[in-house]
């Protein structure tokens, strides 16, 4: 706006000064450089409109459908035995599977951040990988592997060991799932503050742990829980894959979504609705941790550039 | 040369990171990916062929690809639109707003499906003013539009918007001193910048429609032949024990799936070569 006006009044002295060619100038400029109002506002309520439709109506509806019949009828969707066990299976999982993640996101981006080789960019390629397999595909992967009919099937079966159709192999194809969200956090994050402090705490003398543990992770920190925050929510939501290798048995291999599904199955919409609101509850501070990672930033930047 | 040998030896556990990486992600998905395609290289072309050329799965084909094509063009406009309404305009409300475009990433498939199904069935807060004009979502060919257009949302606008954001002002401002009026600024500067990471996110809202599941199946109905999509398939044939069945169709979305990622791959470097 400021700059606008400058330029409009820089093209003004070129020409001879009046006032009521200042003004018109002014007006041809901002027409030249911004959309008319009617036009910003048809845009705005296009969008708002969209989003609506899109985003706001599907969380009221679940948000809606929990409480339609008051908090004791959802605290007896909670409360319900294949409920429970679902929830903690699904606890069970994430506590596996996130620790394991984390880890892995860590040292990928230690090692791409802070050291050269060949055949990087594949690397990076190759740890977005999950996100481009269908999360049917994922399931499929492992039955065909550890399934009754798979090919280590029978050997599996020889030994006593059961990996599809129960926990283990609901854990693994979570893992594959979730593999990418915290070393894509961590990764652009950490390349982006380079590794003049880690080389500066290192020369004087501490330990790579100790260096890791004081100046590289003080830095990452929000990056860090939001790719940690994210990692769970995805693993707690995810349906496509587990759906293939779970088998379904109630009380011992429904997770969360799973029993999501079964109770819509058996019209036991305002149970579904309920456990739902458990993970979009999870959602919605996930994205709240995002808008708070990304303020950090920004304050961040704003501070760096002051 | 010196120089970068010594840092080399300062940063300690590249040997420890490294190896942790390759091993993990070896044992959780590179194995396994490898050995699937192995089991399907067993295969006779003849079972292949006929598995993955089926009628009812080319019918899959059609729907899945027409449906994310259809869904991801959708979101190419309407996911550009919201990118310049949160970008360059203001409004109370846009914080969240811009929160809340995350929200088909963080919710779960499932609990979208349900939710996508509840609304636009006959009965539900959308389904019974569109059945006044005689138009069904549920259980039709639409209802797995909406859905897949629900699941992409947040790509093209993820894209989109920082691109946007690091547009430099003055290239409109010079395009407006030259006698560019508006529409032709946005036409001839701004689109041409913004292009590459309109077609990434356009690539990014595909591929993941194309592979969705959870948010699908309720809305859709299942109907064979007319709204499977390809995943379900999948599913079917596994539950079914038909493990060939499967892993041929699997093992043509998992190749599609590669193209796709080298086609993203591809652009997003062109993406940020433009904007480096």
């Amino acid at each position: 706006m400021n700059t606008s006006n400058q330029a409009a009044s820089e093209v003004d002295r070129a020409d001879t000064p009046t006032a009521s060619d200042n003004d018109a100038l002014a007006k041809r400029w901002r027409r030249a450089t911004e959309e008319p109002a009617w036009l910003k506002v048809t845009l705005i309520t296009v969008a708002l409109a969209f989003v609506a439709l899109f985003l706001v109506l599907p969380l009221s509806v679940v948000l809606f459908g929990a409480f339609e019949r008051g908090i004791a009828t959802w605290l007896e969707a909670i409360r319900d035995p294949d409920a429970l066990s679902a929830i903690r299976l699904t606890l069970l999982i994430v506590a596996i599977v996130v620790p394991l993640n984390t880890l892995f996101g860590i040292a990928a981006a230690w090692a791409i951040a802070k050291f050269e080789f060949r055949g990087k960019p594949i690397l990076i390629s190759l740890i977005d990988m999950p996100f481009a397999i269908s999360p049917v595909v994922v399931g499929l992967i492992f039955v065909i592997l550890f399934g009754s009919q798979g090919w280590l099937g029978p050997w599996l079966a020889a030994h006593d060991l059961r990996i599809i159709f129960a926990v283990p192999g609901i854990v693994i194809v979570i893992a594959f799932g979730t593999l990418p969200f915290i070393a894509r956090e961590l990764i652009p994050l950490m390349q982006q503050q380079g590794k003049e402090e880690e080389e500066a705490s290192l020369t004087l003398g501490a330990s790579g742990f100790k260096t890791f543990w004081h100046v590289t992770l003080p830095n990452i920190k929000w990056g860090l829980i939001y790719g940690i925050i994210l990692c769970n929510a995805r693993a707690m939501g995810e349906f496509g894959a587990v759906a293939v290798v779970s088998g379904r048995i109630r009380g011992e291999t429904n997770t969360v979504p799973l029993h999501i599904e079964v109770l819509y199955n058996e019209y036991m919409f305002t149970a579904a609705f309920a456990v739902s609101s458990l993970l979009t509850g999870l959602a919605l501070v996930t994205i709240a941790i995002k808008s708070v990672v990304e303020w950090q930033d920004e304050r961040r930047q704003r501070r760096a550039a002051a | 040369m010196s120089i970068t040998l010594a840092r080399r030896r300062v940063i300690p556990g590249f040997g420890l990171t490294m190896g942790f990486t390759l091993l993990y992600m070896g044992l959780i998905f590179l194995v396994p990916v490898g050995a699937f395609l192995l089991y399907t290289t067993t295969m006779s072309w003849d079972t292949f062929w006929h598995a993955v050329t089926q009628r009812q799965v080319v019918a899959s084909y059609k729907l899945s690809f027409g449906g994310s094509l259809i869904a991801a063009t959708i979101n190419l406009f309407f996911g550009a639109l919201l990118a310049w309404v949160l970008v360059r305009y203001r409004f109370p409300g846009k914080r969240l707003i811009d929160a809340l475009v995350d929200l088909p990433f963080a919710l779960p498939t499932a609990v979208a499906g349900i939710a996508l199904v509840t609304l636009y069935a006959s009965t539900g807060w959308v389904g019974q003013y569109l059945e006044l004009f005689g138009v069904r979502v549920a259980y039709t060919q639409l209802g797995v539009v909406v859905a897949l257009t629900y699941i992409g949302l947040p790509f093209v606008v993820r894209t989109v918007q920082p691109v946007l954001e690091d547009l430099e002002a003055e290239w409109e401002e010079a395009s407006a001193s030259l006698g560019a009026d508006r529409f032709t600024t946005i036409r001839r500067v701004i689109f041409p910048a913004l292009f590459p990471a309109l077609l990434t996110g356009y690539a990014l809202a595909f591929a993941r429609a194309l592979g969705e599941y959870g948010s699908v199946v309720f809305i859709s109905g299942n109907l064979p032949f007319r709204t499977e999509i390809t995943p379900l398939l999948i599913v079917a044939k596994a539950e079914q024990y038909d493990y060939h069945g499967a892993a041929a169709i699997g093992t043509v979305m998992l190749v599609v799936a590669f193209a796709m990622l080298l086609v993203i791959n591809g652009l997003q470097w062109w993406t940020s070569r433009r904007h480096g």
